[in-house]
């Protein structure tokens, strides 16, 4: 991969974070992502990975250090800022559960551009959001058409899982997070699944922080990051 | 704007639970409007029952009794005006006119007053409104009878039909005044005053059924016929009140003054307004019992509303996550749940408006015809939006509360959610 600036597009420093002031959960001196890159990251449980990505996503703010995201200082801003920044700049993927019930299958991928104008405009480049919500839902084999009239809920996990992976990346985001997506899916279902997001996410340009602990899956990306085991984050 | 969707649509989803809480809402704001709609008509009713009379003069006893039994005929009057002094102020200069009024026979339920043909010109009710006959003509002949509205109505007399009144209230088949019957020779238009529940005759009449009866009972043995009677002096000993109009309005302290120094008898002359007056202070303490059972019943729909927000909260915890991934501020969680809780207020608020014009219209023709209260169907008064704004307002303080929660729960977890 090339990197399409010279700075990354996001770039932690020092970074350390504990709930409640108590032992930190995190400790991470170096942490780089390049625009477009497709980073894998693993660790046992209790690393800190969805900490990470709350830090990532301007959620949370470490107690320590400082994560620059698009060569802005996520801990300068404020907090309705952050979320302004992340509305803005970052797709999200959970787990599971993904998807807000009581909207239809389109208004969930347009839930993603609902807060931000900027990527409501990118999302409408080539027509209208709506149709780009299709568009996408279609290029991750979700045919809109027979589904719309369905309830989301009705979805199966791994139908739910694109729809959030459509959401994540309406509007052309410059970095998606996802926290271990494929944890619910079977085998087969999960290389599915990472291809069609990773094909997406290349098609927007969008960097891919991958957060797994399925190893099998670390062969579809650009580079792996091991975080340590929090007994060796307590003793740092 | 796209909070109110997200919140419309997250409601609708929950449509049931949400029903029932814009339901009890609305219940309670029925009851709450109810109370005070009544309260109002009853007192617009009451106080347009007597308009156009300047003194009400009785014997002796409290000015709200007087009221009661002279207008309302609530009541009964402990005892009557002599016809010596009725005719001895009814002569002072200051008086217009005098219409006496004499109580305490029935017919089938209905009040029998005993008055003079100068009551269907004089009586006067509501913004100054006389009575208007639907139907026939002032009483003329000693056994004519005009009857209100409502009579007409709930017994279906028509011009001609013969009637027997009855002593006092309720009394068996030997206090009926059957040797002299009654002929209906005119019916009044509907007024929502006590005059639609009373036949009127003319005071000669009541002397007549009487000229055989002491204390209450018939003499034994000296039965006098309809037709004898006429030929026997019919003026009354007594009436039992009557009202007065005066030339001058500002008369009306002196003549007062006047009747309640009269030495011969001991009268007591009222100012109607005045007298209302004090009813009002005498049930201002139930209506205010009233208002206060409504308004703690409004509070327990609210704290309906502010438990099933309360229990949605954790199953919802979700939704909060998801918006704050794709880039919801802690506060639009925050506005998210407080505007829900506004909406679910000024949704029951409007249904309880609805229900109220649903009820009034459906029980104005019972209420006008049990109680003789005339409930209007008018937009709501200044007082009752200022409620209905008092509950919006207090749905949307409640919210806070939830939401408040919500606000600090989406700050402590992020985008982790431990269900």
């Amino acid at each position: 991969m090339i990197p399409w600036g010279l700075t990354p597009l996001l770039s932690c420093r020092d970074l350390r974070f504990a709930w409640d002031g108590r032992r930190d959960v995190l400790v991470l001196p170096h942490f780089d992502v390049a625009r477009g890159e497709r980073v894998f990251v693993c660790g046992p449980s209790g690393s800190g990975k969805s900490t990470l990505l709350g830090l990532l996503a301007g959620v949370g703010v470490p107690r320590e250090g400082r994560v620059v995201l698009l060569d802005t200082v996520l801990s300068g801003l404020s907090s309705a800022q952050r979320d302004r920044f992340r509305a803005d700049h970052v797709g999200y993927v959970f787990q599971q559960f993904n998807l807000l019930p009581y909207l239809g299958l389109v208004d969930n991928v347009l839930l993603g551009c609902a807060f931000s104008a900027r990527r409501t405009a990118c999302a409408a480049l080539h027509g209208t959001p709506r149709a780009e919500a299709e568009r996408l839902l279609a290029a991750l084999g979700l045919d809109a058409a027979p589904l719309r009239r369905r309830s989301v809920a009705a979805l199966s996990v791994g139908q739910q899982q694109r729809v959030a992976a459509a959401r994540a990346l309406i509007g052309s985001p410059e970095l998606v997070l996802a926290d271990e997506p494929t944890s619910a899916l079977d085998a087969e279902a999960r290389d599915a699944f990472v291809a069609l997001l990773l094909a997406e996410c290349r098609r927007n340009g969008s960097a891919v922080v991958f957060v797994s602990h399925d190893l099998a899956l670390a062969r579809h990306f650009d580079r792996i990051v091991r975080l340590p085991a929090p007994a060796r984050a307590e003793a740092a | 704007m796209r909070t109110l969707v997200l919140a419309v649509k997250s409601m609708r989803m929950r449509r049931f639970a949400v029903a029932l809480t814009v339901l009890t809402i609305a219940l309670s704001v029925l009851l709450l409007l109810g109370v005070e709609r009544l309260r109002r008509e009853a007192r617009s009713s009451f106080a347009s029952t007597v308009s156009g009379t300047d003194l009400i003069v009785g014997a002796r006893s409290g000015p709200v009794n007087l009221l009661l039994y002279a207008v309302f005929h609530v009541g009964d009057a402990t005892s009557n005006v002599s016809w010596q002094s009725y005719r001895e102020i009814a002569a002072l200069p200051e008086v217009a006119w005098t219409v006496p009024i004499s109580l305490g026979d029935s017919h089938r339920g209905f009040r029998v007053m005993g008055t003079s043909a100068d009551f269907f010109t004089r009586y006067r009710y509501g913004d100054g409104h006389a009575l208007g006959f639907a139907d026939g003509k002032p009483f003329d002949d000693l056994y004519d009878a005009v009857i209100g509205a409502r009579v007409a109505d709930k017994l279906h007399y028509r011009l001609g039909q013969r009637i027997v009144l009855a002593h006092g209230f309720g009394g068996g088949p030997q206090m009926l005044h059957a040797d002299k019957p009654f002929r209906v020779v005119g019916i009044l238009a509907p007024t929502g005053t006590p005059v639609d529940a009373t036949v009127m005759v003319s005071l000669a009449g009541i002397e007549a059924i009487h000229v055989d009866w002491r204390s209450g009972m018939r003499l034994p043995g000296m039965e006098i016929g309809a037709a004898q009677a006429r030929a026997m002096d019919l003026t009354p000993t007594s009436v039992t009140a009557f009202l007065v109009g005066l030339k001058s309005r500002l008369a009306a302290f002196a003549v007062q003054r006047a009747v309640n120094d009269y030495a011969a008898e001991p009268l007591l002359a009222i100012l109607p307004g005045v007298a209302l007056g004090q009813l009002w202070g005498l049930v201002g303490t139930a209506e205010n019992a009233l208002r206060a059972v409504s308004a703690m019943v409004v509070l327990a729909g609210l704290c309906g509303m502010l438990t099933a927000l309360l229990t949605m909260l954790d199953q919802r915890r979700r939704e909060m996550a998801i918006l704050r991934a794709v880039g919801a501020s802690a506060r639009t969680v925050f506005a998210l749940l407080a505007l829900e809780a506004g909406l679910l207020a000024a949704a029951g608020a409007a249904l309880g408006v609805v229900l109220l014009y649903a009820a009034l219209a459906a029980l104005r023709g019972f209420v006008a015809g049990r109680y003789g209260i005339l409930l209007t169907l008018g937009p709501p008064s200044g007082e009752e939006c200022l409620l209905l704004a008092a509950v919006v307002l207090l749905g949307l303080l409640a919210g806070c509360i939830p939401a408040w929660i919500a606000y600090r729960r989406s700050l402590a977890d992020g985008l982790q959610v431990r269900l």
